[in-house]
């Protein structure tokens, strides 16, 4: 009677699980890799003084932001090969979460673009900063800080939605739990670990990206 | 049989639209009314409550959502509650609201102006008619511009409930997609879809956010 649990199972797939994890890793580190460039470039062209560019740009980010990920992914898989392009599915969900995490990333950039007023330069150049410093100090580094936060935690959540990779069965730890699940037929222990391993990824990042912060990003005392 | 996209197809898909705005509507709705109770638990002066809850909300954002669907759904076959599958992922859900919602209320209430409390208790209002009368109605109007957001990553989210197997939107569409053998096109039209659902509250969402910002 009763409900039998046995992690015991789980356990023997420790090291095939930790694989997984830097697998997630691997797949979020690559895709906010392409989101950031996407980013960037999606500032400029949101901006660009050709209309269709801007039009391209704004849809983009709006079919992106309304659509569910597991279709993006899904559409992804089936209209690479149409492009010509025969991309295993690690590749392909590396590019899926690239444009995913590029739309959202073009408006937190753009946001700290925005942040920094002209003013600052000219302050810079009253005080006699070299144009070196000026970038570095007064427009760079205030930019960063602008953005860190929600950039850092966009690179969380990209972590997280990566499990859904597993769908077109990408190499990553979602996708070697379900592995692991049909051959043990233990779902809900071989679920419950793999949750508390993103719980795990996701504190250890927050964890690091807040003391990154406090070293690079803090307000000296003086 | 390969006969194409027609109406049989896009019937099939409007049933599974059905099931996504049921899902969503049961998860905003439930997870609303235990997202106020996380959001107001977590703002109480109780410690311990607080502190559970902030590990509530933590655990619930730490994690995929995929994840939290597969554990309840899972979990709850395993203590002998045998649910349709269409519960199952709906409690899953409301669950995953009430934290996401309880932590962007919470946000709301402690934005709320410390003197309207102050102003509430110098009227020897009880912290019942305080929380009521004064507080809430000023927090959900803070909150109103986020709350219509996670609404759209709500209806997004309920497109997970198609790996589970339950037939929604993005399932319907699979299923019709392994008929007709179009997965571009009836991937392109499944979205279209949510899309049709989604921008209108996005743009909402961004308008309350324009008239807060003015009104502030």
């Amino acid at each position: 009677m009763g409900p039998t649990l046995d992690f015991g199972i789980v356990l023997d797939y420790l090291p095939t699980l930790l694989w997984g994890c830097l697998g997630t890793l691997g797949l979020a580190l690559a895709g906010m890799a392409l989101a950031l460039i996407i980013g960037i470039g999606g500032v400029v062209t949101r901006a660009s003084h050709i209309k269709a560019l801007r039009v391209a740009t704004i849809s983009f980010i709006e079919i992106i932001r309304n659509t569910p990920f597991l279709v993006q992914i899904f559409f992804l898989y089936f209209a690479l090969p149409q492009l010509g392009l025969k991309l295993n599915p690690t590749v392909t969900a590396i590019i899926a979460l690239g444009l995913n995490g590029g739309a959202y990333a073009i408006e937190i950039i753009r946001g700290g673009v925005q942040s920094i007023h002209k003013g600052q330069t000219e302050a810079g150049l009253a005080l006699g900063l070299r144009k070196a410093q000026i970038f570095r100090l007064i427009i760079l580094k205030p930019a960063l800080r602008a953005i860190y936060p929600s950039l850092t935690g966009q690179f969380i959540m990209l972590t997280l939605t990566s499990s859904i990779c597993s769908s077109v069965s990408a190499y990553e730890l979602t996708s070697v739990a379900q592995r692991i699940e049909s051959d043990t037929f233990r779902s809900f222990e071989v679920y419950f670990t793999i949750t508390l391993m993103y719980l795990a990824m996701s504190w250890i990042l927050m964890t690091g990206f807040a003391v990154v912060s406090r070293q690079y990003f803090a307000y000296s005392a003086r | 049989m390969g006969h194409g996209f027609g109406a049989p197809e896009f019937l099939f898909l409007m049933t599974g639209l059905k099931w996504t705005v049921l899902l969503s509507i049961v998860a905003f709705v439930g997870g609303g009314v235990a997202g106020l109770l996380v959001a107001i638990a977590r703002t109480s002066k109780n410690r311990l409550l607080s502190r559970l809850m902030a590990i509530y909300i933590g655990v619930f954002q730490g994690t995929p959502l995929l994840m939290q669907l597969f554990v309840v759904y899972y979990g709850l076959g395993l203590v002998g509650i045998h649910l349709p599958a269409w519960a199952a992922v709906a409690i899953a859900f409301t669950l995953s609201a009430s934290a996401f919602l309880g932590e962007i209320w919470r946000g709301a209430i402690q934005a709320v102006p410390r003197g309207q409390t102050e102003a509430a208790m110098a009227l020897s209002l009880p912290y019942s008619s305080r929380l009521r009368d004064v507080i809430l109605p000023q927090a959900l109007r803070i909150a109103q511009p986020a709350t219509v957001g996670y609404l759209v990553q709500l209806i997004k989210g309920t497109s997970l409930a198609a790996i589970v197997g339950f037939v929604e939107l993005a399932r319907a569409g699979q299923i019709v997609s392994n008929q007709i053998f179009e997965p571009i096109l009836v991937f392109a039209i499944v979205g279209s879809i949510y899309f049709l659902l989604c921008w209108p509250l996005s743009l909402y969402s961004a308008r309350l956010e324009a008239r807060h910002a003015i009104a502030r």
